[in-house]
């Protein structure tokens, strides 16, 4: 009765203000789709695991012990992946990060003013210009890849960092996105009434509507830095000194050495272990930016 | 790795999306002037691991008295390099020398991205087999590349398990088909070797040294013989062990492969002069339990073998400096220094005959201690590879194998059904990109 009693007491105390207005309910596992995303969980966390584990093995161990038994060499892997041609791998990672990181903050950028430029501003021709980009969003980046570097070599860029900058900084999808919730989140009184205030539209920009949609950049941010971060393509066909390889060309290397050579494997695996650890820490460090949706309450409707 | 799955898989990508926009054609500007005098640089697109080393002999060597400076850019290896040169060349900005290997050299040609440079090369043809120079030439007066290894194909055995299993080993493909079945009955989980559908270019040496010439050029008209006789020979004669069910039917090149490779369930495997390498990091644990001994004959008393593998130097169209990058050519797989290093630092094994029996080739690669004349051999097998016959579309033609031969390995079907699916498909993609078609 008393740890009944205890546990009936616990709402009351107003911690979760959610669940205050009613007594709390068993709580009931739907038993389908939690297995359902169980099941999902687990298909997309199996290779993970895989490379996690395959990554702690020597060569020697690679396919000769059981999958998921850790191995003895994951030091002497990342030893021997970091003098790998001179530390190649991690100048990679510094190519990754450039890119990735630059191009995605440069995409959000782009994102930011033409998202909230069509979201905001009444002007011919707004929805055709958005149905462009919608049809941007429909368009492979594999498809455009080739064109891109044609285009480049006609500027002369082919081979350099920026062939690889440019084209990734106009995100079409980022741009829908960030147009969307700029509708959303940011509410055209709030803009008028800077406007009566004399505020100019810069300064509108900048002051108000940009904090509000920091939630939804954020997101633009993650897409396209994980994109950039995987793109194989369009570096492949870009880049001819592997010094400004990403990793996802450099890795490639590794693995297509020609057929007299076999593949380094561990090597590839541990780095491409390596290389989903920017990803994830990534990840957590901006996962708190979404909980700012609250400052989307500036009016009340 | 040859021509593996995911290779596959990025050509492919790569493929369709220069397929897509082969109508952006691109009027470019660049003027190519004469070679000019002075300092000239040149970039070097290779997927040979070591290559900067090497070309750092150059370098500092006969490269400084000339004032020629070769820049490595290392790439990945396979069809889509191909791909990759012929974007650039597009854009009229291939590098000066790229590495093809030499079943790519016709589709290069007849995109006109590599030079001829018969007059700048010297006497550099004495170096190499006739067999593997004719590569180069693709028939014609012109010279296209300079060799730089090849793949001799040979056979691979357990010998440890040879004897314990009370096998021989063959010499004719009818006595290998006897082994097979022998140790089947001796010890009915393990397999002699297995047919892998993944592996195009395996199958292409295999009818190579059965005499077939898959592409052949007939005044300006290409003549396809895909499934002529003696490809439909190798087929069937795989297709009826494979449905037997005397060999394994599953790809090479995978973990479970290697496992059965170390662990003693395949025995034998048919491979070419650089299987030491993929056997060092495949089956670690069988060291010095291996031996090489030639292909099997498809009668007694031949002495043919096919290629696997096997790359080449070549200057392309868009190169500056034609004639300095040929020379450089010449130098990389003619030189006694640097065919020394080529060996130490990126384990080739190359085309020049003189190089095959000397330096780094006197002793037996690590893996086989147990075989001292390893190398003696493969230079006499080397020099018994039957000509090649490749044309310009070998990456639709290997496509299509995999997809027709990776069924019928699967389904134990038939392998003729699927050699005419390839034929046909081959001859088609042809005629699609407007060559000529002799019947």
């Amino acid at each position: 009765m008393s740890s009944l009693a205890v546990r009936k007491a616990a709402p009351a105390a107003g911690t979760t203000p959610g669940t205050a207005q009613g007594p709390p309910l068993h709580r009931r596992i739907a038993l389908v789709p939690t297995v359902t995303l169980l099941l999902g969980a687990l298909y997309c966390l199996l290779p993970v695991a895989w490379v996690v584990i395959a990554s702690t093995k020597s060569g020697h161990e690679l396919f000769s012990t059981f999958t998921f038994l850790p191995g003895s060499g994951f030091t002497d892997n990342v030893k021997e992946l970091s003098t790998y041609r001179d530390g190649v791998y991690w100048k990679w990672m510094g190519n990754s990060a450039l890119y990735a990181g630059l191009g995605a903050l440069l995409s959000t950028a782009v994102s930011a003013v033409s998202g909230y430029a069509l979201a905001i501003y009444r002007f011919r021709g707004r929805e055709t210009l958005f149905n462009l980009l919608l049809a941007g969003v429909l368009m492979p980046p594999v498809i455009l890849a080739v064109p891109q570097y044609l285009l480049m070599a006609k500027a002369d860029l082919t081979g350099s960092q920026l062939s690889v900058l440019l084209p990734q900084i106009l995100a079409p999808y980022g741009v829908y996105l960030a147009r969307i919730y700029a509708a959303a989140a940011v509410p055209s009184d709030v803009v008028e009434a800077g406007r009566m205030d004399g505020a100019s539209e810069w300064r509108i920009f900048t002051r108000i509507a940009l904090p509000m949609m920091v939630p939804g950049l954020v997101t633009v941010f993650l897409f396209q830095f994980v994109a950039v971060w995987n793109n194989f393509l369009l570096p492949y066909i870009m880049l001819s000194d592997d010094e400004k390889f990403p990793l996802t060309v450099g890795l490639y290397t590794l693995l297509e050495q020609g057929s007299n050579t076999p593949a380094l494997y561990t090597l590839v695996i541990t780095g491409a272990f390596l290389a989903v650890l920017p990803l994830i820490a990534l990840f957590l460090v901006v996962q708190r930016f979404w909980s700012l949706d609250l400052l989307s309450g500036a009016v009340k409707s | 790795m040859p021509n593996t799955k995911r290779r596959r898989l990025v050509a492919t990508t790569v493929a369709v999306a220069l397929g897509a926009t082969a109508l952006a054609a691109c009027g470019s500007s660049g003027d190519t002037g004469e070679a000019a005098s002075g300092p000239v640089s040149l970039t070097y697109w290779t997927w040979t691991p070591g290559m900067d080393k090497v070309v750092d002999l150059w370098n500092k060597g006969q490269g400084k008295k000339e004032q020629i400076t070769v820049t490595v850019k290392k790439q990945a290896s396979g069809d889509s390099l191909i791909t990759k040169i012929l974007t650039a060349h597009k854009a009229k900005q291939a590098p000066d020398l790229v590495q093809a290997e030499y079943q790519a050299l016709p589709t290069l040609v007849s995109n006109d991205a590599l030079a001829d440079i018969s007059k700048n090369v010297g006497d550099a043809k004495n170096e190499f087999a006739d067999g593997v120079w004719q590569q180069t030439t693709l028939g014609t007066d012109a010279v296209y590349a300079i060799p730089q290894d090849i793949g001799p194909m040979m056979f691979y055995y357990r010998q440890d398990l040879f004897k314990k299993y009370g096998l021989t080993v063959p010499t004719t493909w009818d006595q290998f088909a006897e082994t097979a079945r022998k140790l089947k009955k001796a010890s009915p989980d393990t397999d002699l070797t297995t047919f892998s559908a993944n592996d195009s270019g395996l199958f292409a040496g295999l009818a190579q040294q059965a005499g077939a010439k898959w592409w052949t050029a007939s005044g300006n008209k290409w003549k396809v013989g895909i499934n002529d006789a003696a490809s439909q020979k190798v087929a069937k004669f795989w297709g009826g062990l494979v449905k037997e069910g005397v060999i394994d039917n599953q790809p090479m090149y995978t973990p479970a492969w290697n496992k059965a490779l170390d662990t003693g369930k395949q025995i034998a495997w048919v491979s070419a002069v650089w299987a030491p390498g993929t056997l060092t990091t495949a089956a670690p644990d069988t060291k010095g339990k291996w031996a090489m001994a030639p292909l099997p004959q498809w009668s007694a008393g031949e002495n043919v073998t096919g290629s696997w593998g096997g790359s080449s130097t070549a200057v392309t169209t868009d190169s500056k400096h034609q004639a300095a990058a040929a020379e450089f050519a010449a130098w990389l797989n003619t030189d006694k220094d640097a065919l020394n290093a080529l060996a130490k630092e990126s384990g080739i094994y190359p085309a020049s005959k003189a190089a095959q029996t000397s330096g780094a080739f006197l002793t037996p690669p690590d893996y086989f201690a147990n075989q001292a004349d390893f190398y003696t051999q493969a230079a006499k097998i080397a020099e018994t590879t039957a000509p090649s016959a490749w044309g310009p579309n070998v990456n639709v033609a290997y496509a299509s194998f995999n997809d027709a031969f990776g069924a019928a390995a699967k389904n134990k079907s038939d392998f003729a059904a699927a050699l005419d699916s390839m034929q046909d498909e081959t001859v088609a993609d042809l005629k699609k990109q407007g060559f000529g078609v002799a019947q």
